[in-house]
This record gives structure tokens, sequence and C-alpha cells, in this order.
């Protein structure tokens, strides 16, 4: 019996050195198909009829027009008459056509009378919020009273973030067709193995009918867990056209609209503590919005646990596309919160936040001496010591530098996945598995355990994921992918070897248990010239492959959750025009054992990024009077270039305290700083805080006029 | 995008002939980076296109120290970029297309269509209209988001500003535009060829539907000093928030005469006379300069959320000064 755990850093081949995606090639030469990409033979085009209003009741629908349109192959209606629209955007009808521009006349075609109701698609004010807003959650901890009663500095202040969206580059959608009564689907997913039991209600036939492929997605970001309504009903125009492919795939403007939107988040903070920094209490009144399912509860305060707190949240139901997974669902939200916060306290200490935090380390949980670790590393990479000042930069000129900190968490143990490793008498490997590699670099992953654990190089193992005819593996979301599919990877490898071993030792007169595996070799532990070849030892299999299924969870310490990560930002303000820029970013991460180095890091690089864009610029802009999202479009719903970025510095924790945790995953918590650290930054650097994100000209010259003047 | 006819003059006398007498029945195709996104949106749906990439002597740029510039309405903004005599001589235009940060679009984009370009006016591009109103003739900008709307100008029923980041900086230059129509050709001051529209069936421009903008003229410059600063949140592709273009005419360090005109803050580019008085007769300083920004703005009026745009103004102004007294560069 195999014992399931990960090699010792000695006896490390590919795992946690830095290895170049295997798909790197096929991507930036276009060979790689994304499922959007795809236009198989005979390919008809759908489009949807979007409702105009953000609520209203659908009267009548009379799609006859549309129906005689040469060209037009199918219709179908998605959301019928009485139907209640709970958002501008939302699905009516679905037509298919022989081209795009076909589809999109006959859409336009169709007449629907709505009964418009009232609708609420802002946010930022609990109190305009009436009826639509419900009280979620109420906690209490410690006596928050008496905390404040001993404070003897407070701090109160109002923090907001609008809602965002995804903005994935590949848009949602699918191309769906039938072969007799199977139904194939090429949906852009994070799911692959989920969407057939997804889809199987809503097109009535067994899920065991329904084949899920694909090869690349771009980008999901939490967004891409089910089949849309849109796939549903691709799925029914497909039937309808007699089984010919359809493509839906969202236009820009639905992206941005339907697809998906991190709820926003408002919080009134009172904060105190001892004139030493000792943290006495917290008191968070907070809400939030995310479509008509309203928003979570973000888990204030952030990771620091103050020992006597209060805390209310109330979520508002309004009329905007709902709200889905957003990388680190909730914890953006209560890291900005709380960040800013403290931040705010420790100028009014006059405190070095780090020290403040360092100070309160007590309060940090089980990994608090990581996160003091990390943070005299960030410390040091930013020249924190050199370039921190108390609150405002003093230097004349209108251009402000400052200095910021923030610290998160997240979970990341492995999720549920079945690996079949597959060998073959000729020596070749492979490894299937119903996986998706959502751009990370999870081929490379499967490559490189299974590569490690065999002793064989990396382009030995062919990786076959993306299909749900694979063993299942979860979906790619709460950073559980990599600690999932490295474990079930391990262990079918481990146990494979011991096949191997046990053909193999006959011909080497050993025992199976006496064999090791070690540079593409089958040998007596520590005796190279007692050794067949790897093709050698497979030959001895006969005739046929073994599969050996390998699973998670599992046996043995190979993956377990808890990570922190602590960021440190440099930004240069301009305060004649509010404009902030980026100087550096700093990321100091800890996720375990790592795979991957370069993706790994790779990942945090992604993380800043997409940071950059949502400190300073996204924001999806409401308009009360039409419903309307008016900034559905790359213009105006903005984001970073490659100029706006800065220098990104990303440093992972690795080696002992470290690897012993096993594999977690990295995907989410390096995402969930950047808000905070910038706006902490740009507090630093003017003197003043900028309440709200994202950091706008408007927003900060606004928080520079509060200060009195500039 | 609706069906249209599509047509591809090689002269202008064809291609006027081709136009209509009403704004729906034609539209004037140049590099299409504005004209087919409407079109895609359905805001502007035009019978026929007429294309005028094919007509030559709509391109090219040409013209001496003395005689100034002229410019093809065709010629792209990289075009105008890549001349050689206009870094030097022509700096407050170059600026300007600098800023306009797309190499797609500054491949695509021309200097006539950069003159005629639609609002960006998110209520406008959503089909509310030219001016943005509810189906009740209610305005919509006013009450609604309109932090990227006017804050000079904005007393009448249009509250967007004009795209364009050329036109202040040829303003500025007291370029002139050459039109050809039906009834012939025409020459207008371009300080005199926008305006601001009081009816969403009305252009922004002082064009009829069967003309032509063919060139622009811009008179020598050599001795004057010229710079935009451009207000412009993302180093990447991003619309300014307010620019200004500046020509100074200096002896020594004192401005002898002056032309400053904002973009983006009005429904047309913005002369302010005001900041030119500012500055007039005095020595550039970063106190004058912040005067003159001053000035520009005094009859600003801010909408309910682009109040910030009125501190943008009066700093693009200043640092637009500055930086031409400096000589134009940064
Ligand atoms: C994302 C984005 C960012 C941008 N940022 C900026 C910016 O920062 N600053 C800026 O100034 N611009 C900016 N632009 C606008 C861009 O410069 C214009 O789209 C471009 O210059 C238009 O030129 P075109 O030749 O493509 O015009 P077209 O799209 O072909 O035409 C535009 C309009 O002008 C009319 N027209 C064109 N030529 C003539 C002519 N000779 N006579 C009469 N009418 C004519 C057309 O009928 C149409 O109504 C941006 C555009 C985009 C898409």
């Amino acid at each position: 019996m195999a014992e399931y755990k990960w090699p010792d850093a000695d006896k490390r081949t590919q795992i946690g050195k830095r290895i170049a995606r295997l798909d790197g090639a096929v991507k930036v030469s276009g060979k790689a198909k994304y499922n959007s990409d795809l236009n198989r033979p005979g390919m008809l085009h759908g489009k949807v009829l979007r409702s105009p209003h953000a609520h209203a009741k659908i009267i009548s629908i009379d799609t006859s027009a549309a129906e005689q349109m040469p060209g037009v192959k199918a219709v179908h209606i998605i959301n019928g008459v009485g139907f209640e629209i709970r958002w501008a955007g939302e699905n009516i009808v679905a037509v298919a056509a022989l081209d795009e521009p076909t589809a999109e006349d006959a859409i336009r075609a169709i007449k629907v009378q709505y009964e418009k109701l009232p609708h609420l698609v802002v946010d930022h004010d609990l109190k305009i919020a009436g009826e639509w807003a419900t009280p979620t959650n109420e906690s209490k901890k410690g006596d928050y009273e008496k905390g404040f009663a001993e404070a003897e500095v407070i701090h109160e202040g109002v923090y907001g973030m609008p809602v965002i969206t995804h903005c994935c580059l590949e848009p949602h959608g699918s191309v769906t067709e039938w072969e007799d009564d199977n139904l194939l689907v090429h949906l852009s997913t994070q799911a692959v193995s989920g969407i057939a039991a997804q889809m199987a209600t809503p097109m009535e036939i067994p899920a065991g009918k329904i084949r899920v492929k694909q090869d690349h997605i771009g980008g999901g970001f939490g967004s891409k867990f089910g089949p849309d309504a849109w796939d549903v009903a691709g799925a029914k125009l497909s039937k309808k056209a007699g089984g010919k492919p359809v493509r839906i795939f969202l236009e820009r403007d639905a992206e941005l609209m339907v697809a998906g939107t991190r709820p926003s988040h408002y919080a009134k903070v009172k904060i105190g503590a001892k004139k030493d920094g000792t943290l006495t209490a917290w008191q968070s009144e907070s809400w939030g919005s995310g479509g008509p399912n309203g928003s979570g509860s973000p888990p204030l305060p952030y990771v620091i646990d103050i020992p006597n707190q209060s805390r209310k949240h109330v979520s508002i139901a309004n009329h905007v596309g709902p709200s889905r997974a957003w990388r680190a669902p909730n914890h953006p939200q209560a890291c900005f919160v709380t960040m800013s916060a403290l931040e705010d306290l420790a100028a009014k200490l006059n405190m070095d936040p780090l020290e403040f935090v360092l100070k309160n380390k007590a309060l940090l949980g089980t990994r608090k001496d990581n996160y003091a670790d990390e943070l005299m590393l960030a410390a040091e990479k930013i020249g924190w010591k050199k370039t921190w000042h108390p609150r405002g930069d003093k230097t004349p000129g209108p251009i402000k530098r400052g200095l910021g900190l923030s610290f998160h968490t997240w979970g990341g143990g492995g999720h549920a996945s079945d690996c079949d490793l597959v060998i073959q008498p000729d020596g070749s490997v492979e490894v299937r598995m119903g996986t998706q590699d959502l751009g990370v670099g999870t081929r490379t992953a499967l490559a490189i355990v299974a590569a490690d654990t065999l002793a064989l190089p990396l382009e030995a193992i062919k990786i076959s994921i993306g299909d749900n005819r694979f063993p299942a593996s979860g979906g790619s979301g709460g950073s559980t992918t990599i600690g999932g599919i490295s474990a079930s990877t391990r262990r079918a490898s481990l146990d494979a070897l011991d096949k191997i071993f046990e053909k193999a030792a006959p011909t080497l007169n050993a025992q199976p248990a006496e064999l090791e595996a070690i540079g593409g070799k089958i040998q007596v532990k520590g005796d190279a010239s007692r050794s067949l070849t790897w093709a050698q030892a497979c030959a001895k299999l006969g005739a046929m492959p073994i599969t050996v299924r390998g699973k998670n969870p599992g046996p043995g310490p190979l993956t377990s959750q808890g990570v922190g990560g602590v960021q440190m930002a440099d930004v240069a303000v301009d305060i004649e025009t509010g404009i902030v820029k980026i100087n550096k970013i700093v990321a100091v991460q800890d996720c375990g054992l790592i795979i991957n180095l370069k993706l790994t890091e790779s990942q945090v690089y992604g993380a800043l990024i997409m940071g950059v864009c949502w400190a300073l610029y996204e924001e999806k802009i409401n308009d009360q009077t039409t419903g309307k999202t008016l900034n559905a479009n790359m213009e105006f719903y903005k984001l970073a270039g490659i100029g706006d970025i800065g220098q990104l510095e990303v440093h992972m924790m690795t080696g002992k305290g470290y690897d012993e945790r096993g594999v977690i995953g990295i995907g989410e918590p390096p995402a969930v700083s950047p808000g905070a650290v910038i706006s902490n930054a740009v507090a630093n650097a003017i003197g003043v805080r900028v309440p709200g994100l994202p950091l706008t000209p408007d927003r900060v010259l606004a928080a520079l006029e509060t200060k009195g003047g500039r | 995008m609706n069906a249209f006819e599509y047509a591809s003059p090689t002269t202008k006398e064809q291609a006027v002939k081709l136009l209509g007498n009403s704004w729906t029945e034609a539209e004037v195709l140049a590099g299409g980076t504005d004209l087919l996104s409407l079109m895609k949106d359905h805001i502007v749906e035009p019978k026929r296109l007429v294309n005028i990439k094919s007509i030559k002597e709509l391109g090219g740029i040409a013209g001496t120290a003395k005689s100034g510039l002229r410019i093809g309405a065709l010629v792209t903004i990289q075009e105008l970029l890549d001349h050689p005599r206009m870094r030097k001589e022509y700096a407050a235009l170059v600026q300007a297309a600098e800023g306009i940060s797309s190499p797609q679009i500054r491949n695509m984009g021309t200097i006539g269509g950069d003159l005629c370009q639609r609002p960006r006016c998110w209520y406008y591009r959503a089909g509310f209209g030219l001016l943005g109103t509810q189906e009740s003739g209610e305005p919509l900008v006013p009450n609604g988001d309109n932090r990227y709307h006017a804050i000079l100008g904005n007393s009448g029923a249009a509250l967007f500003v004009n795209p364009s980041s050329l036109a202040p900086a040829l303003i500025a230059m007291n370029a002139r535009v050459k039109i050809y129509g039906a009834k012939g050709q025409r020459e207008v001051a371009l300080e005199k060829f926008f305006t601001a529209p009081t009816t969403g069936s009305q252009r922004e421009y002082d064009l009829q539907p069967n003309e032509l903008v063919t060139e622009i003229i811009v008179p020598p410059l050599a001795r004057a000093k010229s710079a935009t600063y451009e207000v412009r949140q993302k180093e990447a592709l991003d619309w300014p928030l307010t620019t200004a273009s500046v020509v100074l005419t200096m002896t020594g360090n004192t401005v002898k005469a002056a032309r400053i005109v904002l973009g983006h803050v009005a429904p047309t580019p913005w002369r302010s006379t005001e900041a030119e008085a500012a500055i007039v007769g005095k020595a550039v300083s970063e106190a004058t300069a912040e005067a003159a920004g001053k000035a520009a703005v005094e009859k600003a009026k801010a909408l309910s959320k682009n109040g910030y745009k009125i501190q943008l103004a009066k700093v693009a102004v200043k640092r637009a000064i500055l930086l031409a007294a400096k000589g134009g560069t940064r």
C-alpha cells in the first residue's frame, strides 16, 4: 500500500518548480479553440430578446413577424405572458436564424407589451430601499458597549463599494446540438462535470444523455457554474431546428447586464482601541445589494477578531441583473471595510498601521505567526520603513505618495475529484478527468503531479480534461480545484505505480515494496544496476492497459484548507485632478504546498490586475429613472490597461510551515485585498479617506474637499 | 444593423449627389469607428452609406511654414501624428491626437470623422435621443447620471459634451473648415462650426445633410507656443474628462495673445475668452496660469454629479498654459 503523502522537498522533480503552462503555445498562436470560437457544420445563430424594463409584467408577446422572417429557423419563448421581469436585460424570447443579422432582425420584430412596475436599481442609500430592504443578519460577540467604554480612541466611518461585474473576456454562452436524442453542449463553464445534471430538468431528458465539452474558457471568475437560461433556450431552439447546432454567446452589453455581478457593500463602522493600539470593540451596520436575491453578509470584522462586536446587515433585493459568486464572495467587501476602518483608527491613534496590526497580532487567529512573517516580508519589499509617513504626504507639489497595507484569508481545500490514470503497455500515460482549465494551468498541474510521481518527463503525460465523459471532478469555485485534482491524481499515480512495481518485481528479483520510480526507471531502491526502463516495466502489463482510479477526498494529508496573505501598495495621487496611479503593489501569499510556482504567481498577478481594475475604475452604473445600466460597454465600464497597473511583485511563502499543509487553492485569496490596500495607500498619500470605491477623480476630489481644500 | 445601400464615389461631386436632403437618408462613412457602432446600436439608421474613402482629394497634408497647413478630411489620426512638421509646429494638435490612445482608432479614425463624431452621452447611446429624453419629453440628464456631462454652456437643452479632442486644439489654432455641398463650396471658422442643438433632430455642427467636410486649414503657427493638456483617468484607452488646448504668442515670457479652448466640458468645444483675457499681458507663472484656469470656469455650473469637472477644467487650463510656455514638451 502506498503512503499517500507528497514527496519531501529533496525528492520533488517537478512539483514546486517554475513550469510554463503546457497550453501556452496553442493559446498564443490562436490554435486553442474556445467554445465561442466554434463554427459547427450547419450552425445557426441565436439571439435573445431582452427586457428594456427593470421591473415589469409581460402582458403579451407576438412572435409572428419573427417566425415568418426568411432565414429564421426557430423561435422559443423563454419567459411568457404573466412573467414578472425583475431586471433590465431579462431573457424573453430566443430566436435561431441562419446568420446573426437575421436573428437580430427577428428579435427586433417581436412585439412585447409590458406593464411597468416600480423599480429600484440603486443601492448606496439604505433610506430609499424601502420595502426592498430586509435585515438578514444580526450578531453580537462579547460586550461591545463595554468594549467601547474601554476604548480611549474611537473612529467612526462610512465605507462603500458598488456593484461590479465579472467582465469575462469570453462571454457566457454555448453551442448546443442534438445527435438523435442526445444533447451535445459546448458551454463556456467552470463546471464541466456538473452541467448535465443541471440541464436535465429543464430539458426533460436524462442527464446521461447530455454531453458537455470545453477545451478552454475565457474567464469565469465565479459566474459560470451553471447552464444559463439562454443555453437551455439554445438547446430547445436546436431541437426545433432538427438538431442543428445553435450558437448563443452574449453580446457585450448583455454580458455586463445579466451575466453576474459582485454585490455592493456599504457599512457604517465604529471601531475603538486603547491608546496603545489594543483593539477593544467593533460595531457595524452594513447593507448591500446584488439584484433580486439581495446580497450576502460579508464577514465583518475581517480576519481580525476584535473581542467585542456588534454587527447588523441588511440585504437589498433590487432590480438589477442577479449577482453570482465573484472571486472570493463577500471577502473583498469585508476586507475593504475592515482594513479601511483599521487604517483610519491607526491614523487617529497616530500609529503606523503596520505596528498597529502587529500590536493586535493575537487577534489574527491560528495563522497569526504566518501573518506576522508575511507583514514583515511585504514591508521589506515595499520599503515601508523608508517610505511610509504619517497621513498626508507633506512634500510640495500636486503629486502625493502613500503606502497602505491589507491582509486576507480564504479556505481553498480540495474539492471532490475522480482521476483515471491510464497506463498502456507501451508506457503511455494518460490522465482523464472531467475537470476544466480555467486558464490557471490545470492541465499543467495534472501533468506535474503525475510526472513527478511516476518519475517521468512532463511530455510523457497526456492530459484529457474538459469532457463530462471523464471521471467527475468538482466545479472550479472556491479555489478548490488544485487541492482536489492534485490529490486525486497523486493517489491514482501512487496506486498505479504500485501496480507497475508488482509487475516489475519478479524480473528485478525483488519485492514490490523494495522498488522505486526514479529518472524514468523502475529500480530497486538505491540500486541503479537493478532497474527497468519505464517502457520495459510497462511491457509487463501484457496486452491490456490498466486504469487506476484516484479519488479526493481520500487517505493521507494531501490537501487542507486555510491560507493567508498580505498586500502592500505604493500609490501616487494627483491632488489637483484626483487621479490615482499605482507605483507598486507587493503581494506575499501562502497556499500550502505549491505544485507550480510560476502559474501560482501568475494567479496572484492576475488577482492584482483585476484588483487594480475594481479599486480604480469598475462600477456598474445603473440609472434609477430608466432602470438601465448606462455603461454596459467597454468604454465606460472601465478596466485597466497595461500602463495603469504599475509594478507588481509577488512572493509565495513556501517551505517549512507551509508545505506540510498540503495543496490549497490560490485563485481567490489574492483577489481580496487590492481594493483595501489601494484605498489605504491613497488615504496615506492625501491625508484623508476616500470612503468609496472605485477611486475615481470625482470621489478623490470630493474627499479632499471635506478635508478643507487642496 | 438595418439593411442599407452602400455607395463608394470617387469624387466629392458624386458624393454630394448621393447624400440626401434629410439626415435619415444618408450618412457619410469615413473610418467608420464611430458611425458603425451607432448603426449597430440602431442609434443612426441611414438608408444609404456614402463611403468617402475613395475620394483622393480628401486625403493628404500639404502646406508650408508660411502658408500654414491644409489637412484633408480623410487624414487619419495616426497620419497627423506621423507628419514631420506636426510635432514641432503644432504641438497642441499632436498632444490632443496622442490622447486618443488606441492604435486601432488612430489608424482608422479620420480628422473629419473626429470633428463630426456624435456625442458619447450614454443616454443618447442607449436610444433616448440626442438630448436624452424620456417618452414624456422629460429630460433624463439633469436628474440622472451626469458625471461626464457639461459644466459650461449647459443652460440649454443639450447637456452632452462635444467628444472631439482635436477640435479644441484646432480652434485654438484658429483653424477653418472647408465644406463642399450641393450648393458648392464654403468655408467657416471651426470655432463657428459647432453648435448646441435645441432639438433632438438637429446636429451638433453646421453641416447640411448633403454637405461634406473636405479639409481643415490651419494657419502658420511656427512662432507660437502651443499645448494640449488632457485629464484622463486611465493611461489606456479612455475618454478625456476634460482637455484644454492653448496657443500662446509670446514676447519673452509675456503673453501677447492667447487662444484657449476647452474640450469635453460643453456641448461644443469651449473657447474661454475669460481665460485668454486673464493671461494676456502677463508673464506665465504658476500664479497667472492658475488665475487663467480660475477665469475659465468662472461661469461654469455643475449639474448634480459633475461638479468635480469644474476643478478638472481649471487644472487643465493651468497645466496647458504652463506646458505651452515651456515649449510644449512635457
Ligand atoms: C473607444 C473610443 C475612444 C475614443 N477616444 C477618443 C478621444 O479620446 N478623443 C477623440 O477626439 N476621439 C476619440 N474617439 C473617437 C474617434 O476619434 C472617432 O471615432 C474617429 O475620429 C471618427 O473618425 P472616423 O473616420 O472613423 O469617422 P466615422 O465613424 O466614419 O464617422 C463619424 C461621423 O462623422 C461623419 N463624417 C465623417 N467624415 C465626415 C466628413 N468628411 N464630412 C462630413 N461628415 C463626416 C459621419 O457621417 C459620422 O456621423 C474614440 C473612439 C472610440 C471608439
